[in-house]
């Protein structure tokens, strides 16, 4: 198991890496030139050769990327052109509330997804079960941007349930961890209801039936840890999906995490805060990754890793 | 929030009109949003109109305006003395102004903030503007320290030298570039002084939490008596302007710092709950196409003045629902040296068809516009290329991100034609010499240049030069129409075909009071912070 860890978190440094290189070619290849905008519309030539000189811009490309990937080495981001911050700084900043609205997301979609699920597995083929899952359907293809807007509109501006945008207290986290949840939930919800399903047909739970214990006591004792454990390796891997959602989210909801100075950054051609919040996000989907390979095996004994 | 905005209401009401301008009380406070998150706050490095206001009320320079007004009057100056050649400026300052660490500033203070900005390690993007001080090349090229040019007479007097003599010089030290930094903070801060600024303005900064919100608080030691009348704004980052407005309505915050959002705007200007909020200024910006004179037929006047005969204005004004209004020479209607009785070309298609005959391009030609590919350009791009077809001109459209396009603008040989908007020139400083220098003269006809007609008339260089040596305020009026006279030459030759003066629209909400001029103040956008006040604590 630990050489297994050991193993992949090296394979992590070597995905990074190649991560860090095509992004850095990508930013390289783009036609803006940092030094001209750093030194404003009002600037001498002069003035914007000297610039790119400090920021070693006029390097030639692989000794400006050996620089980065040395500075990355010791934890340096770089400093922001435009915000002119240490970029670690700024993203250290704004982690935790990504994290936080993380958090949340995870807790509607297993809450939202479970229960509609598992009701719909219990009503297999009823008007229920249909509902459920044509809002399921629904969940995992309306964009996020829309459903944002369209619950912000009518919780926030309408009935006045929630703020209107912002952070800071629990009320603020209700929306966006839902927006952000919901396309999770359309998920959970149908594997649930397929696992549950395949689950009840099995031989124990007959078994469990036989020996007289009650409905309840079937669905939560004997059904549910079995059919539960897909789901719970999917959010792992739910890690990837939420590094792209919350850009949209955070924005529509001015939600202060790395999303919304992603989204800030690309506007603006801000190159170190891109390349920054790029290799934290693909940190954060290997990790992820890595983490439901681990409890993979844990549900199903069958499964080694090797 | 929403009780407090009744109570404002009311108390407005019970009060009538509250005021002069003398009995406005101190106190209250007022919330403005933003998308962007504020870049610095730093004089010496920001350069974007969301944190140039911002600027203005956390420091002061030798220089400012009347609030509302683009007339310059002294600042931290008390009075100030130009010799007769203009090279030389001699300011006395006030006594007893304090920095929000306590020290009190000096002259030593103005010649340090001044030659840090030059110096080439702070990387200010302003540093050209103090070009004509002497000393400022030399240390700009080089390794930066002290301008021969600025003297510190004594502990309140300070005397520039200047290399030719400039009569925007006043104007420059009126920019954020020239406002005055303690230099120990600066050093204590290094880099990170944008981030912890400490100036000697109306407002310190109290908390800045990055990516949600900054809070500016009323600096008690201001020597400005009465200033400023709020105790207090929070600025708050990261709001989508649509989700601003909604706030808006609610009553939670007073100020969209982006303003009306443009697929709003036509609901927004007619819903009967905003009307009266929103406030309409004019601003120091002209959006043009330029028509690039060494690449065949636009060396040709007759094909450029026919292109500006060709444009209908008015259509254009129609697809961006009437945000500006139609422009016929280089200068903004605001902007001094503007000229009222000026015609400019009507639109005539027919005029513009014989003018093409006259060129000997009577079956028309083929050329490419260039524009930015952010809405609503593109689509102002296709109206004008309409308009060009009805005269012969068949121009395709290409269609490029901003960089691409400034970038081409700067070849000599690249761009035909480019529709400016997006990148249109908005005024530095309220001077007429600020429209022409890097657009217009032969200093910004170079490679990577602003000047993207590539028009250069060394005789109206000249006069240019001319105009900026009379340095003698009483002689203002005569510079301003000498500059006048300057930008009709220019329309003779038409390098450029101006369309449209953009308009400002600010909203607000109805517990912030202030005269009209304070929401569309030429210098402070979007509102002037230091000036507006709060109704519910009159």
């Amino acid at each position: 198991m630990a050489a297994y860890i050991a193993r992949r978190l090296l394979q992590t440094v070597v995905i990074l890496l190649g991560i860090s290189f095509v992004t850095f070619v990508l930013l390289y290849l783009i036609p803006a030139d940092p030094a001209r905008q750093i030194a404003g519309r009002s600037a001498t030539a002069q003035t914007v050769e000297n610039i790119r000189h400090q920021l070693g811009l006029n390097l030639p490309f692989y000794e400006q990327y050996l620089r980065y990937v040395a500075g990355l080495v010791q934890g340096d981001f770089g400093r922001s052109y435009l915000q002119k911050t240490e970029v670690a700084t700024l993203i250290a900043s704004r982690l935790p509330a990504s994290l936080l609205l993380m958090a949340g997301a995870i807790t509607c979609e297993l809450i939202f997804g479970l229960t509609m699920g598992v009701v719909a597995a219990l009503r297999r083929g009823s008007r229920t079960d249909d509902t459920l899952m044509i809002a399921s359907f629904v969940g995992v293809s309306a964009p996020q941007f829309v459903i944002g807007i369209l619950l912000l509109y009518v919780f926030a501006v309408k009935l006045g349930w929630f703020p209107i945008g912002g952070y800071g207290t629990f009320a603020h986290l209700v929306l966006p961890s839902v927006t952000l949840g919901f396309l999770g939930a359309g998920w959970y919800s149908r594997m649930m209801r397929s696992s549950l399903i395949e689950v009840m047909r099995q031989d124990f739970i007959r078994t469990a039936r036989a020996t007289g214990a009650g409905r309840a006591k079937v669905l939560f004792r004997h059904a549910m840890p079995n059919a539960i454990l897909p789901v719970i390796a999917m959010i792992g891997i739910d890690i990837g999906l939420f590094m792209s959602g919350i850009v949209v989210v955070e924005s529509v909801f001015g939600w202060p995490g790395i999303g919304q100075l992603a989204w800030q950054a690309i506007q603006r051609v801000d190159i170190p805060i891109i390349m920054g919040v790029t290799l934290v996000s693909a940190f954060a989907i290997v990790l992820g990754n890595l983490l439901a390979d681990l409890i993979t095996p844990l549900i199903d004994p069958r499964i080694k890793l090797r | 929030m929403r009780n407090l905005l009744l109570a404002g209401v009311c108390a407005a009401a019970l009060m009538g009109n509250p005021a002069v301008a003398d009995d406005i009380k101190q106190g209250g406070e007022m919330t403005v949003t933003y998308k962007d998150d504020v870049s610095t706050l730093d004089p010496a490095i920001g350069y974007d109109w969301q944190n140039w206001s911002m600027i203005k009320s956390l420091f002061d320079g030798l220089m400012d305006y009347v609030p509302g007004t683009t007339e310059l009057r002294p600042d931290l100056a008390e009075s100030y003395e130009i010799s007769d050649d203009g090279k030389v400026f001699t300011f006395k300052l006030r006594q007893g102004v304090k920095f929000h660490n306590g020290r009190e500033l000096t002259a030593e203070d103005v010649k340090y903030s001044i030659e840090r900005v030059v110096n080439p390690a702070t990387q200010s993007p302003g540093a050209g503007f103090f070009s004509t001080i002497k000393g400022a090349e030399e240390a700009s090229a080089g390794k930066g320290g002290e301008l021969s040019g600025i003297t510190v007479q004594d502990p309140h007097t300070i005397r520039f030298e200047l290399t030719r003599p400039d009569a925007t010089f006043l104007h420059v030290m009126a920019l954020n570039f020239a406002h005055v930094v303690p230099k120990e903070e600066v050093e204590k801060h290094g880099a990170d002084f944008g981030k912890n600024p400490v100036g000697s303005g109306a407002f310190k900064l109290a908390e800045w939490t990055l990516g949600q919100r900054l809070v500016f608080e009323r600096f008690a030691d201001y020597w400005n008596e009465g200033l400023p009348k709020l105790d207090r704004i929070t600025f708050e980052v990261g709001q989508e302007p649509v989700v601003a407005l909604l706030r808006l309505q609610n009553g939670e915050i007073d100020v969209p710092g982006d303003g009306i959002p443009p697929a709003k705007f036509v609901e927004v200007t007619n819903d009967a709950n905003f009307k009266d909020l929103i406030i309409r200024g004019g601003q120091l910006h002209t959006g043009y196409v330029t028509m690039n004179v060494k690449m065949a037929p636009f060396d040709k006047v007759e094909v450029r003045k026919a292109v500006n005969m060709a444009i209908n204005k008015d259509r254009i004004l129609r697809i961006i629902n009437g945000r500006a209004v139609a422009a016929n020479q280089p200068l903004p209607p605001s902007m001094p040296g503007y000229a009222k009785d000026y015609k400019g070309y009507a639109y005539d298609p027919e005029g513009a068809k014989k003018l093409l005959e006259q060129a000997g391009l009577a079956d028309g030609f083929s050329t490419e516009l260039y524009v930015m590919n952010t809405d609503p350009q593109p689509r102002i791009a296709q109206a004008i290329q309409q308009d060009l077809k009805a005269i012969g001109i068949t121009a395709s459209i290409k269609s490029l991100a901003q960089a691409n396009v400034i970038a081409a603008g700067g070849e000599e040989n690249q761009a035909p034609m480019i529709w400016s908007g997006g990148m249109a020139w908005i005024a530095d400083f309220p001077d007429p010499s600020n429209f022409y220098g890097p657009i217009l003269g032969c200093g910004g006809a170079v490679p990577g240049g602003w000047n993207w007609s590539w028009y250069c008339n060394e005789e109206l260089d000249k006069k240019a030069a001319e105009a900026d040596a009379i340095v003698d305020p009483a002689k203002a009026a005569e510079r301003e129409a000498l500059w006048r006279d300057i930008y009709l030459k220019i329309m003779e030759d038409a390098p450029w075909a101006p369309i449209f003066n953009e308009e400002r629209f600010t909203i607000r909400s109805e517990r912030i009071g202030g005269d009209d001029k304070l929401f569309v103040d030429p210098v402070h956008i979007p509102v002037h912070y230091d000036q507006v006040y709060a109704k519910d604590v009159q």
